[in-house]
């Protein structure tokens, strides 16, 4: 028999007086928990969506309605190719990088895909410097990460990760990773579309996006074979996060007058903004938890310690030194704690994961860090809540044992 | 153990309450002293302050050559722990645990192994006949058998000193006499005994009686070594 085994057992016999409390914590973690999952998951799926992006600013047809970002080229609306180099031209600050897209629904090799056309970087370049100008001038202290093309690196595969490329030639065509695996198709091989011949330059890695079922060619080309004309459906703008916020989309918009002007923010400032909510909402759980968990806590430790004043006295006449004392009451907070955290980080992430998909249309899973933050955050709480009923305690005047009742 | 000039004063606001007049005392080892006097004359204050668990106002205690009261708190509880074991007149048995639990808690506190915290309390509990009822919870328990579990749990330590605050108060005359020939046993193991207690016949197996009244020592036809001052 030790400390703990006394502490077990004085729990076992009256396993209700503790309940309150106990249940008191445990709630609030769990609410702390199911909210907090729900809000990472939503933050990961934020930034999920931003990173496959890459472009942060959309043009697009003035009469498009945009219900997916993702698919935003999906539509059957245009505009005329000349805006690329009127953009071009217009040397506008922050505008890093632009990359118009066609799209157009199409059965090639038996198989539904969407044919969209790209333009690689190289060729805004060389309009660029037909302009006698350098491309897009680089913003001075311009820290957002923007997922470009570069000369460097120019292997296609650079496709899927960046959604821009910086050559594709004529007769070259791009397979996404769940197109190539329905038609068998590998690179190199020869593949019909509309009539005529390509050859596969590669296939993607698979992104989670649209654009694995895609098939991907030159713009030029899917113009003529769609004989659409000289147009694209969107063009994708990677703007510097801060001129975006900072009037780029006003001068976008008065430069290109028959267009609609889309930023991410549009599209995910809801998601945000209910993440925001989350975390407010997870901070006054946790307040709740340190005040009604804590309250509650402390006030049933110190009824167990009036309650238990002989035993303790009886304890020190035996030899129970004052730390011993303190640490009967401070263990049993511990295991409270633990019970509690573990008890309410269950419960917490049973509830995110079938509310999740609920309120935030987003799949939850448990989170195994949040386990640690909501035991240490539990355990903390009644540790601290006990502290002063455990001291005091330990300073009774053991004489009490000697009392008849 | 030599008490010095000692007294206790309880102070409650205005008022104080002389608990115990200044007194002087002397307690050779393996003695058996009886303590009696009337309620309310000082006789749990005497022991709990022998028993290095509450503080006299005045004096000093010494024990083997030890002022216990000027020791830190934490050396009384290990003093408490080495050499004294209390039996209160409330068994004072902790509920929530069993007979041969409350029998390990003085092995316990003192860092005993389990094994030998169990063997212990074994032959322990056998020596004052309980070896029936190890598993038993105290309430489950007579309270005559109640009693000797708290004897037994006292012994765990082997304590040179017993201090007894009416260890027969609770109990019927049958089991007041089995515990009283225990008592004398652990006296004639080599223990000194102090028992206080206002029953005359359990005070006649003691080796001297001390009275107490309204806080002062008496002395009693069969002392010689009491001084009062
Ligand atoms: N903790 C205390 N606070 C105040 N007065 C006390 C306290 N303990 C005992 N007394 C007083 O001290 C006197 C002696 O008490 P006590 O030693 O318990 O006597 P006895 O054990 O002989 O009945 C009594 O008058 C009692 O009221
Ligand atoms: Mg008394």
């Amino acid at each position: 028999m030790n400390l703990r085994t006394i502490v077990w057992k004085e729990m076992r016999e009256r396993p209700t007086a503790m309940f309150v409390s106990l249940l008191a914590v445990m709630l609030s973690v769990t609410a702390l928990v199911a909210i907090r999952n729900v809000a990472v998951f939503s933050e990961i799926e934020v930034a999920d969506k931003l990173d496959k992006l890459g472009a942060n600013v959309l043009i697009l047809p003035k009469e498009a309605s945009l219900q997916d970002y993702y698919a935003a080229d999906m539509q059957s609306e245009t505009i005329p190719e000349e805006i690329v180099s009127e953009l071009v031209f217009a040397q506008m600050t922050g505008v890093e990088a632009i990359a118009p897209k066609l799209c157009i629904p199409a059965t090639i090799h038996d198989q539904k895909t969407t044919l969209t056309g790209i333009l690689p970087q190289s060729e805004i370049q060389k309009m660029a410097s037909w302009q006698g100008g350098v491309l897009f001038k680089k913003h001075e202290g311009c820290k957002a990460k923007i997922n470009l093309a570069n000369e460097k690196d120019d292997s296609p595969e650079a496709l899927a990760k960046r959604r821009t490329l910086q050559n594709l030639g004529d007769k070259d065509v791009i397979l996404g990773a769940e197109y190539a695996e329905a038609t068998g198709l590998k690179q190199g091989d020869k593949i019909q579309i509309l009539g005529e011949e390509f050859s596969v330059l590669t296939v993607l890695d698979a992104t989670g996006t649209v654009d694995d079922s895609r098939v991907f060619a030159h713009l030029h080309n899917v113009q003529d074979l769609s004989k659409s004309g000289e147009v694209v459906n969107v063009i994708e703008v990677m703007g510097c996060c801060k001129d975006v916020a900072n009037g780029l989309i006003g001068k976008l918009q008065s430069l290109l007058p028959d267009t609609k002007i889309m930023t991410i923010a549009n599209v995910v400032k809801t998601q945000i903004s209910v993440n925001q909510m989350m975390t407010n909402i997870s901070y006054m759980f946790l307040t709740i938890l340190v005040v009604i968990g804590g309250a509650s806590m402390a006030s049933s430790t110190f009824s167990n310690v009036i309650e238990r004043r002989r035993e303790i006295g009886t304890l020190m006449a035996l030899g129970a030194s004052p730390k011993f004392v303190t640490n009967l009451f401070l263990v049993k907070a511990v295991l409270l704690g633990l019970a509690g955290g573990i008890g309410g980080y269950v419960l917490g992430s049973v509830l995110a994961y079938f509310l999740g998909p609920y309120f935030a249309d987003i799949s939850v899973y448990p989170l195994p860090s949040l386990m640690l933050i909501a035991t240490g955050t539990a355990v903390f709480v009644t540790l601290i809540a006990s502290y002063i009923p455990a001291r005091r305690a330990a300073n009774l005047d053991p004489c009490i044992c000697f009392k008849e009742v | 153990m030599h008490l010095e000039s000692v007294s206790k004063i309880y102070k409650k606001k205005e008022s104080e309450v002389i608990a115990l007049h200044t007194t002087t005392l002397d307690i050779p080892r393996g003695d058996f002293v009886a303590i009696i006097g009337p309620s309310g004359s000082g006789k749990t204050t005497l022991l709990s302050m022998l028993g290095a668990m509450s503080a006299p106002s005045k004096g000093k205690i010494w024990l083997d050559g030890e002022s216990i009261y000027d020791l830190p708190i934490e050396q009384r509880a290990q003093l408490r722990q080495e050499k004294i074991g209390f039996v209160f007149q409330t068994f004072n048995l902790i509920p929530y645990l069993t007979a041969i639990e409350n029998v390990q808690i003085p092995l316990a506190l003192a860092k005993a192994s389990v094994e030998r915290q169990k063997q212990c309390a074994e032959e322990l509990l056998d020596k004052v006949g309980l070896s029936d009822r190890m598993n038993h919870k105290p309430d489950e328990l007579s309270v005559g058998q109640q009693q000797r579990v708290a004897l037994a749990r006292m012994l765990a330590n082997d304590p040179a000193i017993i201090l007894a605050d009416e260890p027969t108060g609770n109990l019927d005359p049958d089991t007041k006499d089995q515990v009283m020939s225990y008592l004398e046993e652990f006296n004639q193991e080599g223990r000194t005994i102090i028992m206080v207690t206002h029953d005359l016949s359990a005070a006649k197996c003691a080796k001297r009686i001390l009275k107490l009244s309204e806080g002062g020592v008496c002395p009693d036809e069969s002392n010689h070594i009491l001084k009062t001052a």
